[in-house]
């Protein structure tokens, strides 16, 4: 672990510089090492039993590090998240965070999802174009959805339609742009 | 325009009872522990609605995590809990270093527990103090910041700083304790074995303190679960989670300790929770005051810490609660997006829930057994 890193190091530098500054620099660089999987037992035992839970669904699944993704089409989230509370094999009664993540080409909402029951964990993560984000409200599956996603429509401009009360929450009312944005300058804007 | 008043008047005037009153608290208002602004409607003394606003601290932690490397970025999440700096730090550094796959030596896992759970006695002494002034007990906080004063000294002398310490790092901790540690934890311990004792007494019992915690603000378990409440506040709603024994992190699967939960999930339950804790914290440090050893502080680590592409998502429990980091990485030298899963965030959206039909003279005793801290909800 220790020899290994230090020879990429040597080299890494100068093809940073130049890739710097037009924009960031490209996110898929060939040889990027990728995080592992290491999903747990109860991991493994979790993507066993989803496919089933959701056959009726188009899902794809897949790991990241130790928690089960399942990427799922905007549309399905309510019915998704309310399977995945309601029924007892999944059992997700407790919602950790909603996280927006910006990729430019697309918006990436993940859902970090936990059962207190049977204490397991999963991501449900589902993609939204960038210009014209809409994406279901969870609201009506765990009211602790409330202030994450209306960070989530502050920050990132994602539209959590049905939602009860899309206000500003972080931001003031009538601020101009979403900040949580790759494309929203660090100073460049004039504040108030 | 005169007739226009009289009229209006007489039109509320015929149906009083369902005017609801306004009333407008913060966000300078003493008692919201920051810039909190919490809108109530009244109905005569009862809080008809309460509608929490945030945001006025809002520094974009965030996204300024996004143009700094790894190692800069813990002076950001000092910032973010800031009466509980070194659980922030040990957040961003779990979640960098299980990117990495970092192994972090034994020892830095000692020293990182010990410093966190004395931080989290700090920091539930602060809200003891809080606590009783919010309550109107002025005697307290007198007693709850000496306990502090003398967990800040000793972080002084082991990290440099009394609050921003920057002392846990990516792989381990930024240097050993110092030689005469061991003498000031024996003494430290004594003196917090008898304050925490002290400050029960003065007010855990106390008549009046009873008469305004007691079945004010109560939330079941299963409601609390459904806001995404945490810590202190969902065990004292009778839900026995905690991060530290349900998903065990570093090494406090090594020590025996025991989990406070509450039965009515009012007010008192939460406040009490919380002395409890401190008890229990205390063990944990005693036990592994006992278990450390000599050896290594810190993993060897690159100075620019590069993850490999991928996303981390990790929890600890911070004295607030559930306190998660979502690390997503490209594989570069800054980190892709640091999504801070703050555990008042949660907790502070259970207010509109809490204050339902409880009276105005209690909104404050509401607010304050949430302990929150500002700097995480607005991030």
């Amino acid at each position: 672990m220790s020899d290994e890193p230090v020879s990429e190091d040597s080299e890494k530098p100068k093809a940073e510089a130049k890739a710097e500054k037009p924009a960031r620099p490209a996110r898929k660089e060939p040889e990027t090492p990728t995080a592992p999987v290491m999903l747990d037992e109860r991991g493994e035992a979790l993507s066993g039993v989803l496919p089933k839970v959701f056959s009726d669904f188009e899902i794809e699944y897949s790991a990241a590090m130790d928690e089960v993704v399942a990427i799922v089409k905007p549309k399905d989230i309510p019915e998704v998240c309310r399977i995945a509370k309601e029924d007892e094999r999944l059992n997700f009664d407790y919602l950790r965070s909603i996280s927006v993540v910006d990729y430019e080409e697309r918006l990436e909402v993940n859902y970090h999802l936990f059962s207190l029951e049977n204490r397991h964990k999963m991501v449900i993560k589902t993609s939204v174009s960038p210009d014209d984000p809409h994406v279901p409200t969870a609201t009506g599956v765990w009211r602790g959805a409330d202030w994450h996603e209306r960070e989530g429509h502050d920050l990132f401009g994602v539209v959590f339609d049905d939602h009860p009360n899309l206000k500003p929450l972080v931001l003031y009312e009538g601020f101009e742009g979403f900040p949580g944005r790759k494309s929203f300058p660090f100073h460049e804007y004039e504040e108030w | 325009m005169v007739q226009k008043v009289t009229e209006t008047r007489t039109q509320s005037a015929d149906r009083l009872d369902e005017v609801d009153m306004m009333l407008n608290m913060g966000p300078q208002h003493p008692s919201t522990h920051g810039v909190f602004r919490l809108v109530v409607w009244l109905d005569g003394e009862r809080i008809v609605k309460a509608e929490p606003h945030i945001g006025y601290l809002h520094r974009g932690s965030e996204k300024l995590c996004e143009r700094e490397d790894y190692a800069q970025i813990i002076t950001l999440f000092d910032r973010l809990d800031y009466v509980a700096n070194l659980n922030g730090e040990l957040a961003f550094c779990m979640a960098a270093e299980k990117l990495m796959g970092l192994e972090v030596p034994e020892r830095a896992w000692y020293i990182r527990t010990i410093l966190c759970e004395l931080n989290r006695i700090a920091s539930h002494m602060l809200f003891y103090g809080v606590y009783g002034l919010d309550a109107g007990a002025m005697s307290p906080v007198l007693y709850g910041f000496r306990e502090r004063e003398r967990i800040i000294l000793l972080f002084e002398a082991v990290t440099g700083a009394r609050m921003m310490h920057n002392y846990i790092r990516i792989g381990g901790v930024k240097e050993d304790l110092p030689d005469d540690f061991n003498k000031r934890m024996a003494t430290l311990i004594d003196e917090l074995k008898h304050g925490i004792d002290e400050c029960d007494r003065l007010l855990s019992r106390s008549e009046i303190f009873l008469e305004r915690t007691k079945g004010v603000g109560t939330i079941d378990g299963k409601t609390a679960i459904d806001y995404g409440v945490s810590g202190p506040m969902l065990r004292a709603a009778g839900v026995k989670e905690d991060v530290r024994v349900s998903e065990p992190y570093g090494i406090y699967d090594r020590f025996d300790f025991g989990i406070p939960v509450g039965t009515n999930g009012d007010c008192w339950d939460r406040y009490y929770v919380r002395i409890l804790e401190m008890r229990e914290s205390l063990s944990i440090i005693e036990q592994a005051m006992q278990q450390m050893e000599p050896g290594d502080i810190a993993a060897k680590v690159r100075r620019i810490a590069r993850p490999p592409k991928g996303e981390a998502f990790i929890r600890t429990e911070s004295p607030r609660g559930d306190f998660g980091v979502f690390l997503v990485s490209d594989g570069g030298d800054k980190p892709y997006r640091v999504k801070v899963r703050a555990p008042s965030f949660a907790n502070l959206q259970a207010i509109t829930h809490l204050l339902r039909d409880a009276y105005i003279a209690d909104a404050v005793v509401v607010l304050g057994s949430i302990d929150i801290i500002l700097g995480e909800v607005d991030r």
